[in-house]
């Protein structure tokens, strides 16, 4: 453009930003010397040999070199030797490497990990963002989010596995999901009887019936035993016989164990209670039930009003409903979710914040006019947010890909010794390979190498959309 | 971009440099270069010379052992003004220390839970041989066979600092008491009484899964008592597979406990999950989650700190039953001081360790044996301590733990080798022989070969 002021001196003007965006003017050769288009880069060229700048560069080449080149280099030359370094053995390692069961479980964990965990955590972030712009809230949440950050990832990692503990009473996971579930589905009173003749009760489902026939007039003796003391409750009593009644079925239920374990299985034996509130049905030949009743402080139960005909008894299974345990979230099946749930607590703040401050660089006159023209909500971010923030999700996710597969300290700390081998993951296998006892760090630096080539794309990618910015 | 090749042939001219002044990728391995038995001390370090200077101290306790460990650390800092401090390493030691040791700063003191530990490094070179001075403390207090177990290829490297009877079955009493159960003396009465107690209500065992340690004493005391001593050295040394038929035997009897639901509190995915300390914990609440744990007699110490249970009244041991008709017998199991570094206050240190004193005070807080004769039995705090360390020195049969004086890539890393195996094992008690060709694999390829 041309320098209004000074007409004459448009050559030797102060390039302006618009010169250095248009670049060279179609069809003119390319002559960096030329006065009417100099470049920024033109300047130094010119005036400063590429010897000096490889001085200033030096010091920087030197350290790039010593902790990084050199170490990648040697690690590519260390795995093609044996455990301790003293023969070469080719691609010995390599194929050690693919074949042990413990690395390939390793990579499929690695595999796991990269699929699913940038991915759900660039998306929240996302969600985030957008969701708290323009809440008043903003700034608490934001900190709220992003404090898991600010900790120590082996302290997260500590946290997470308290968190999982699988006793319901110690784990705060299982606490609230085994305090939702007893409001839904209280347990039954004795979750752990059983019965002490298997061959006269027998399990039917939850249930146990029993296995002969009773007629109106007959009475019964079921014992149970497994029910620790703490369960019975304070009222039983000394167990009875009931006496039999016309037109009603009775019996007994008790805690069949004396103790010592002396007594007879299947008898009412001094000093053995009778176990109340149990809950007695008796059952048709098709299955229904034709009446029930609840036993008494000495066990007893009288369920009348019965027709003839031959019936069984049941102890209904709301009796022996178990409390549920949660769920094993450090077990070999749910170990890697588990893990990546606690990833993705740590690294969510992390995306919001970068995308909320990509948001916020949204020009807003934008999303104005579009809201003016009619546009809604999910439309604006789809058509207009999502893909000006396209550039920036791409930085968060490859930045997450790339730490994804260095993960490392949340494996040592979350799973219990029992699960580390289904959770394990490339990096802890190194780890472990090289410096635990067999100190085999040929293959140690081939996973090394291993774990380096999975991230070259990454690299690669990353160098090349710097070079598009420039 | 344009790069002028003067920048290329810097770079390029760098890396030759640094390429050519590297060390080279060996790592020499020189095993007891020393003829003479130990190495001779130059000067008598007084006390006095020693203050100021500070050393480091590593070992696997943690929570209550490292609390008690202090004490010595604090009288030995008391004493001699050496500042120490003290490093936690948990189940990882081996994996730890042989970064330290990559890295070029392994702790100057190292107090390893398992002698083939330091078989291991002694053969690598990592440990200075123990001096004079140290070894005729030993041979004040020591017994020659807690020597034996410290030499490796003829020289003295370890003190065997804390001894543990790995024999001794921990029990609630009051659980014994309401299910009218007694201490049983024999397997068969033990499985009966386990039955009995299931019956009662409470889950008869407390097994520490996730921990794959308890699980190989476990199978070592079943195995000590089924094909006795001579094979258990045999198979310690792989002069006999882990597919012998002696193996068998004792996964079976194993099987008869692990491979039964009921016996297990919380099954086998619930002892798979129980850590060592958990485990404990389990058996000494109110209301007990089980009535039995079994491990070393360092569960005195878990209890005391830990649990409400007093110890005498609430919970007591019996030893580890005898299996068809087998004479008393003891697995024992140590930890291990050795020095990593030629610092003078670690010698110092190491020395106060092998005196009756140091060894008073841990045994003064309970969960603790000590191998040094020269303890008087009387300061140990209860009967109940008192008992197992008397049954660890008059057991007929004492075998130290196998699986530590196995290579640790095969009886001492969590996740991997024996311990890995023996958690599949109580995952899934069913197929013996499987486990045994696994076993058998593991420990042939965790066996040292000749420099690799």
């Amino acid at each position: 453009m041309i320098n209004a002021e000074h007409p004459g001196e448009g050559s030797a003007a102060v390039p302006t930003a618009a010169d250095l965006d248009a670049g060279p003017a179609p069809g003119a050769p390319h002559d960096p010397n030329e006065p009417g288009r100099r470049k920024l880069t033109s300047r130094f060229r010119g005036k400063h040999p590429s010897w000096k700048v490889a001085i200033f560069l030096l010091p920087g080449i030197f350290i790039l070199g010593a902790l990084v080149v050199y170490p990648i280099l040697f690690t590519l030359v260390r795995s093609f030797y044996s455990p301790h370094g003293a023969e070469f053995v080719g691609i010995t390692n390599y194929r050690d490497m693919f074949t042990s069961a413990d690395t390939l479980i390793a990579i499929k964990n690695n595999v796991v990990w990269l699929v699913i965990a940038p991915a759900v955590v660039t998306a929240l972030g996302l969600v985030f963002a957008v969701l708290t712009e323009r809440v008043p809230w903003a700034t608490a949440f934001k900190v709220a989010l992003f404090v898991p950050m600010a900790i120590s990832f082996l302290s997260s990692g500590v946290i997470w596995r308290l968190v999982y503990q699988d006793d319901p009473r110690l784990g705060l996971a299982n606490a609230a999901l085994v305090s939702v579930s007893e409001i839904i589905q209280p347990p039954g009173p004795y979750p752990t009887a059983r019965p002490s003749r298997p061959d006269v009760l027998v399990p039917q489902a939850e249930a146990y019936v029993t296995a002969a026939d009773f007629e109106p007039g007959s009475t019964t003796e079921l014992g149970l035993i497994a029910v620790p003391p703490r369960l019975i409750p304070a009222n039983a009593v000394q167990a009875t016989t009931t006496s039999p009644e016309p037109t009603a079925i009775a019996g007994t239920i008790w805690v069949d164990f004396a103790v010592g374990g002396g007594g007879a299985p299947g008898v009412i034996d001094p000093g053995e209670l009778g176990l109340p509130g149990v809950k007695v049905e008796v059952l048709s030949d098709s299955g229904n039930v034709i009446g029930s009743a609840n036993t008494a402080p000495d066990g007893t139960f009288v369920i009348t009003g019965i027709d003839a005909g031959s019936y069984k008894v049941r102890l209904a299974d709301s009796n022996f409903r178990p409390a549920w345990g949660g769920v094993l979230w450090l077990g070999p099946a749910l170990i890697t979710p588990s893990i990546i749930i606690s990833y993705i607590w740590i690294w969510a703040g992390f995306a919001m914040v970068l995308i909320g401050a990509g948001l916020a660089a949204i020009p807003r006159d934008v999303l104005e006019a579009a809201r003016v023209d009619g546009a809604g909500e999910w439309q604006v971010f789809r058509r207009i947010t999502g893909p000006l923030l396209a550039p920036l999700l791409l930085v968060v996710l490859v930045t997450l890909l790339i730490n994804v597969l260095k993960i490392f300290d949340l494996i040592l700390v979350i799973p219990p010794g029992s699960v580390l081998a289904d959770a394990n993951v490339i990096a802890l296998e190194m780890w472990q390979v090289s410096f635990g006892g067999g100190q085999n760090q040929g293959l140690g630096s081939a996973l090394a190498i291993l774990l380096f080539i999975l991230v070259l794309p990454a690299m690669a990618f990353n160098l090349r959309r710097f070079r598009a910015e420039q | 971009m344009h790069r002028k090749p003067t920048i290329m042939l810097l770079l390029a001219a760098a890396l030759l440099v640094f390429v050519g002044c590297s060390s080279d990728t060996t790592t020499t391995t020189t095993a007891g270069e020393t003829t003479t038995s130990v190495a001779p001390e130059t000067t008598t370090s007084s006390v006095s010379d020693l203050s100021g200077q500070t050393i480091e101290v590593a070992a696997v306790w943690s929570g209550a052992e490292q609390a008690n460990f202090q004490q010595i650390i604090d009288a030995f800092q008391e004493q001699s003004g050496v500042q120490v401090t003290f490093t936690s390493t948990g189940d990882q030691i081996a994996t730890i220390l042989g970064t330290r040791m990559q890295g070029g700063s392994p702790p100057d003191v190292a107090i390893l839970p398992q002698p083939g530990l330091m078989y291991s490094l002694a053969d690598q070179g990592a440990l200075q041989p123990l001096t004079d001075v140290i070894s005729m403390e030993m041979d004040t207090n020591y017994a020659p066979v807690w020597k034996d177990l410290g030499t490796y290829d003829g020289t003295l490297y370890g003190l065997v600092f804390k001894a543990a009877n790995k024999s001794t079955f921990w029990y609630n009493m009051s659980v014994f008491e309401d299910a009218g159960v007694t201490p049983p003396t024999t397997w068969e009465e033990l499985l009966a009484a386990a039955d009995t107690i299931q019956r009662f209500g409470v889950a008869p065992f407390s097994v520490a899964g996730a921990d794959g340690w308890t699980l190989t004493d476990w199978f070592e005391n079943v195995y000590l008592r089924t094909a006795g001593g001579e094979k258990y050295d045999q198979l310690t040394t792989l002069e006999i597979p882990w597919t012998d038929p002696s193996v068998t035997t004792a996964l079976d009897a194993l099987a008869e406990i692990w491979g039964n639901e009921a016996m297990l509190n919380g099954g086998a995915t619930g002892a798979l999950q129980t850590d060592f300390p958990t485990s404990v914990v389990d058996v000494f609440a109110s209301p007990p989650k089980a009535a039995l744990v079994y491990e070393g007699d360092f569960v005195a110490g878990v209890i005391g700190a830990e649990t409400q249970a007093t110890l005498g009244t609430d919970a007591d041991f019996f030893d580890f039953p005898s299996i068809s008709g087998s004479p008393p017998s003891v697995v024992a199991g140590g930890d291990m001081a050795v020095l990593m570094t030629e610092s003078e206050a670690g010698k110092a240190f190491m020395k106060f360790l092998a005196t009756p004193e140091a060894a008073t005070i841990w045994a003064k807080l309970g969960g603790f044996s000590s191998p040094n004769k020269n303890v008087d039995p009387s300061v140990y705090p209860d009967d109940i301590t008192r008992r197992a360390a008397t049954a660890l020195a008059n057991a007929e049969v004492v075998r130290f733990d196998m699986s530590d004086l196995e290579p640790p890539a095969f009886g001492g890393t969590p996740g991997k080798g024996e311990w890995k195996l023996l958690q599949d094992f109580l995952s899934n008690s069913s197929d013996v022989s499987g486990i045994q060709t696994q076993l058998q694999e593991a420990a042939a390829a965790a066996a040292p070969t000749p420099s690799g």
